[in-house]
């Protein structure tokens, strides 16, 4: 299964490389959405993918060596959040953007006057 | 002595505190204090005379060598003594000479600053806290001469000047640390009690080399020479301020205060002599051909520069008493001279030689004084000038080494001095009365500064062992870190060198009355000037910083293109192709996992995660590309939910839904994908992508069997409940062990939020 998973995580690389490519703004962000999933994903599988354990731990001593590892769970946690509000800011900015001058071209971002 | 410091820096910010309007003698007050400080150190005259030094330390980092670290020898008294009397003239006179210019407060906030930064300079200890006021010296300057910024003239002059002075004291901070290096000290007390040592090492040539670039940009040796000239763009009382007693007199004294450490080798006496001699010529020689008298007095100032470094590098005990007269014998005719100019120009309007004359009859003080601080520069009796140019032929005449070159290019130097200081005379105050719009008169405290210096060059010409005994002993000594005894008279009976001298004498006056009566000759001279030296070292300087600029622009131009979607183009391909070279520098490994399809749920997951990810990145219609983003967004957390990842599952959940409603409410408002690109980008973007993405599989693939071992993560599973009462580890990490983790994290959301906030508040432009 690990290796459909990388292929994945290749996929959604490649998905979001070409749309951050793109001329089109809001194309732009969904390849940053696309970005951040993929890397959250890497993270995740190179620490080691186990079903069905999750780290809860009763009040008895627990043994780390069953169950999966918290710790990359707890960075890809921030990561995703992070991830959000780069994109909700973003968005904001592209609407804005796109408010004063009318263009969803990236191109024409190239002066920054308006 | 760090206090003193503290009154220049505390004072110069009050400047700002009173308003002009109110209190219109604030460079009176300055004056003051500057005179009180001056009086303090004359107090100290005594204790240093005696042999003592005082040094004040205040540790700062001493496990790096950095204290703040004072020194009042008899060299820093000296110059302390200079700066502040001086100091205190130039603000009396600037009081007046200021009174029609707006922005006084910042002129004399820079002005003062500037004292204090000199200040420090000559009572550092520590050579690393002597760079940081040396700096402060060189970009205060910066400021005080680009004061007129309006003026084009004024802005490049000062640009120049901060550009060599800053450019020389980075390379003399190299120097001491290089030197610095061989004593593991940067104090200067070390430094000399080390001295054979740095002496003797591999690092010295280089090291002396280094701090001689700075000591000579900062004190315009040639070939840096030519910013001076530039810098009397600045108000008159900072060109009086800056050739008399403080910033080029700096390279002087950190050479003479290293003299001790760095001296004495022939290095040191071949080098700098040779720098000297041709700053002095050079100095000279173009001193006669200028018409404009600011323009006389500074390269007068470069010949006396080169007079003292010529000095300091000859390197015997008679030379660093003609030094350090010298030092004092210019300061005083310097200063006199640059406010008689500023006074003449003020009064008439005109710099020009040419439209000058008949002075004397309408500033009949001024004349006399001109006629003194004249007769010391020309080097003629009874001036204390003339006390120095005996001193200065006697050292030469004595000077081991090079000596009868030098003595023949001092003479010639000295000759034209006396040319410049006659003609300068003659045409300034003698001869026709020039065409001035009114008849120009000398109120005003104008006067008072260069009357009372002009006196003091008299004085101690007849009385010279006043400020010999007093003040030039004591810092001959902390050079010579021996007792030395000195007698300076303005008679020396008939010898050698008084020959000399009445042979100078002679030609200067000659030559004097060569070009006073041939006008002719002068232009003439003026153009050969202009055709042998096609070479001006100002052009050459603004011609390779222009062409540095244009450049810097055509790379920028090329580099900095302004396409966002280029500059992420080659983001990607280097670190793409940076992966792939990695990888197949350790590629021969076999695949870590089988390929399966366990469980059938899952791959069907993937797969249409693959789907949903490619449709949306190729398909046309808004709508479609955020519901296929939702879907694969919505697949990815139930891959974390099967993979034991139960709290990503639902943040991620979370996260998607409120990015789907985001972009389905700013859709609305936004236009539909417009086909922008031409089908050739866009295959040649998906070869990229296809480069990138498989070699992040390749990445996941190696990363899979990652043998690690979780010490950390061992330490949180087993401590979560017992430690942090929490049965979830997940939750436990992010709220209690790296809890200031979470607080970063909430603090980027609430910006962003507030980001948003800003952005989408109604406002109509």
């Amino acid at each position: 299964m690990e290796i459909l998973l990388a292929i994945l995580v290749g996929i959604l690389y490649t998905a979001g490389v070409y749309m951050i490519l793109r001329r089109s703004i809001v194309k732009f962000i969904i390849g940053i959405i696309f970005l951040s999933n993929a890397t959250n994903l890497l993270v995740f599988l190179a620490s080691g993918i186990v079903s069905g354990k999750p780290v809860f731990v009763g009040e008895e001593l627990a043994d780390a060596s069953q169950m999966a590892d918290p710790l990359p769970q707890a960075l890809v946690l921030t990561a995703i959040v992070i991830g959000f509000g780069i994109v909700v800011f973003t968005l904001a900015l592209k609407f804005k953007f796109f408010e004063l001058t009318g263009t969803d071209d990236l191109d024409q971002l190239k002066k920054t006057d308006t | 002595m760090l206090n003193i410091l503290l009154i220049y820096f505390f004072l110069s910010l009050l400047i700002f505190a009173v308003p002009s309007k109110v209190f219109k003698y604030k460079a009176i007050v300055l004056a003051l204090v500057q005179l009180v400080i001056f009086v303090y150190f004359f107090t100290k005259i005594p204790i240093i005379t005696d042999g003592e030094t005082l040094i004040s330390k205040i540790s700062w980092i001493p496990e790096l060598g950095l204290n703040l670290s004072f020194v009042l020898n008899g060299l820093s008294l000296a110059f302390a003594l200079l700066i502040t009397g001086i100091g205190s003239l130039v603000f009396i006179y600037a009081h007046a000479y200021m009174k029609s210019y707006a922005n006084t407060d910042r002129f004399f906030f820079f002005l003062f600053l500037f004292s204090g930064a000199m200040l420090g300079l000559v009572l550092s200890e520590n050579l690393i806290q002597l760079f940081i006021f040396w700096e402060l010296t060189s970009f205060l300057s910066f400021l005080l001469i680009a004061f007129f910024h309006e003026k084009e003239s004024a802005r490049n002059a000062a640009f120049q000047s901060l550009f060599i002075t800053g450019f020389g004291g980075l390379i003399l901070l190299t120097g001491i640390i290089l030197i610095g290096g061989v004593v593991q000290s940067y104090s200067l007390t070390e430094w000399i009690n080390n001295a054979d040592e740095i002496r003797s090492s591999a690092f010295y040539l280089p090291g002396l080399i280094l701090i001689l670039i700075g000591a000579f940009t900062k004190s315009a040796q040639f070939p840096f020479h030519f910013w001076l000239p530039g810098a009397m763009q600045a108000p008159t009382p900072v060109s009086s301020y800056l050739h008399s007693a403080t910033m080029v007199k700096a390279g002087f004294f950190l050479l003479a205060s290293l003299n001790p450490v760095l001296g004495g080798t022939v290095e040191w006496t071949y080098i700098i002599p040779l720098f000297g001699v041709i700053t002095m010529l050079v100095g000279a020689y173009f001193a006669i051909t200028q018409t404009d008298i600011k323009a006389i007095l500074a390269y007068t100032t470069i010949t006396a520069l080169g007079i003292l470094i010529l000095l300091i590098g000859v390197d015997t005990k008679l030379s660093i008493k003609a030094a350090i007269l010298f030092l004092f014998i210019h300061a005083f005719y310097k200063a006199t001279l640059f406010m008689v100019a500023g006074l003449i120009n003020k009064k008439t309007g005109t710099r020009e030689l040419s439209k000058l004359g008949g002075l004397a009859h309408y500033m009949p003080i001024t004349f006399v004084v001109a006629l003194l601080a004249l007769f010391s520069m020309a080097g003629l009796p009874p001036m204390l000038g003339f006390l120095g140019k005996e001193l200065v032929y006697e050292a030469n005449v004595q000077s081991p080494g090079i000596a009868s070159l030098i003595l023949i290019l001092g003479v010639a130097a000295n000759v034209l001095m006396i040319a410049v200081s006659l003609f300068f005379l003659k045409k300034v105050f003698l001869g026709k009365k020039g065409n001035y719009s009114k008849n120009p008169n000398e109120k005003g405290l104008f006067i008072v500064g260069p009357a009372l210096l002009a006196t003091l060059s008299l004085f101690f010409g007849l009385f010279p062992n006043i400020l010999g005994n007093s003040i030039i002993e004591p810092a001959i000594q902390s050079i010579f870190l021996e007792t030395y005894h000195i007698k300076l008279k303005l008679w020396h009976g008939f010898n050698k060198v008084f020959y000399l001298s009445l042979f100078t004498v002679a030609l200067g006056t000659l030559l004097f009355y060569l070009i006073d009566k041939y006008p002719k000759l002068l232009e003439n001279w003026r153009k050969i000037n202009n055709k042998i030296f096609t070479i001006k070292f100002v052009d050459v300087f603004s011609n390779v910083m222009d062409n540095f600029i244009v450049f810097s622009k055509r790379n920028n131009r090329v580099i900095q293109h302004g396409y966002h979607r280029y500059y992420l183009l080659t983001i990607i391909v280097v670190t793409a192709l940076l992966l792939w070279f990695q990888v197949f520098v350790t590629r021969g490994w076999e695949l870590p996992a089988k390929l399966s399809f366990n469980p059938f749920y899952i791959s069907g997951l993937i797969g249409i995660i693959m789907v949903s990810a490619i449709f949306s990145a190729i398909s046309k219609s808004r709508i479609a590309t955020i519901i296929a983003m939702g879907v694969a967004g919505y697949g990815i957390s139930l891959i974390f939910l099967y993979y034991s990842a139960i709290d990503l599952a639902i943040t991620q959940i979370i996260v998607e839904t409120l990015t789907v409603v985001m972009f389905v409410i700013v859709l609305q408002k936004l236009p539909r994908f417009a086909k922008l690109s031409s089908k050739a980008t866009k295959i040649r973007d998906l070869a990229i992508a296809l480069v990138f993405g498989s070699v992040m599989t390749v990445l996941a693939l190696k990363a899979i069997r990652l043998e690690l071992n979780y010490p950390i993560s061992d330490f949180f599973v087993e401590n979560s409940y017992l430690k942090a009462y929490g049965k979830n580890v997940v939750n436990v990490i992010l709220v209690d062990f790296r809890a200031l983790d979470t607080l970063g994290e909430i603090t980027v959301l609430t910006i962003a939020a507030l980001g948003v906030f800003v952005l989408l508040k109604k406002k109509k432009v």
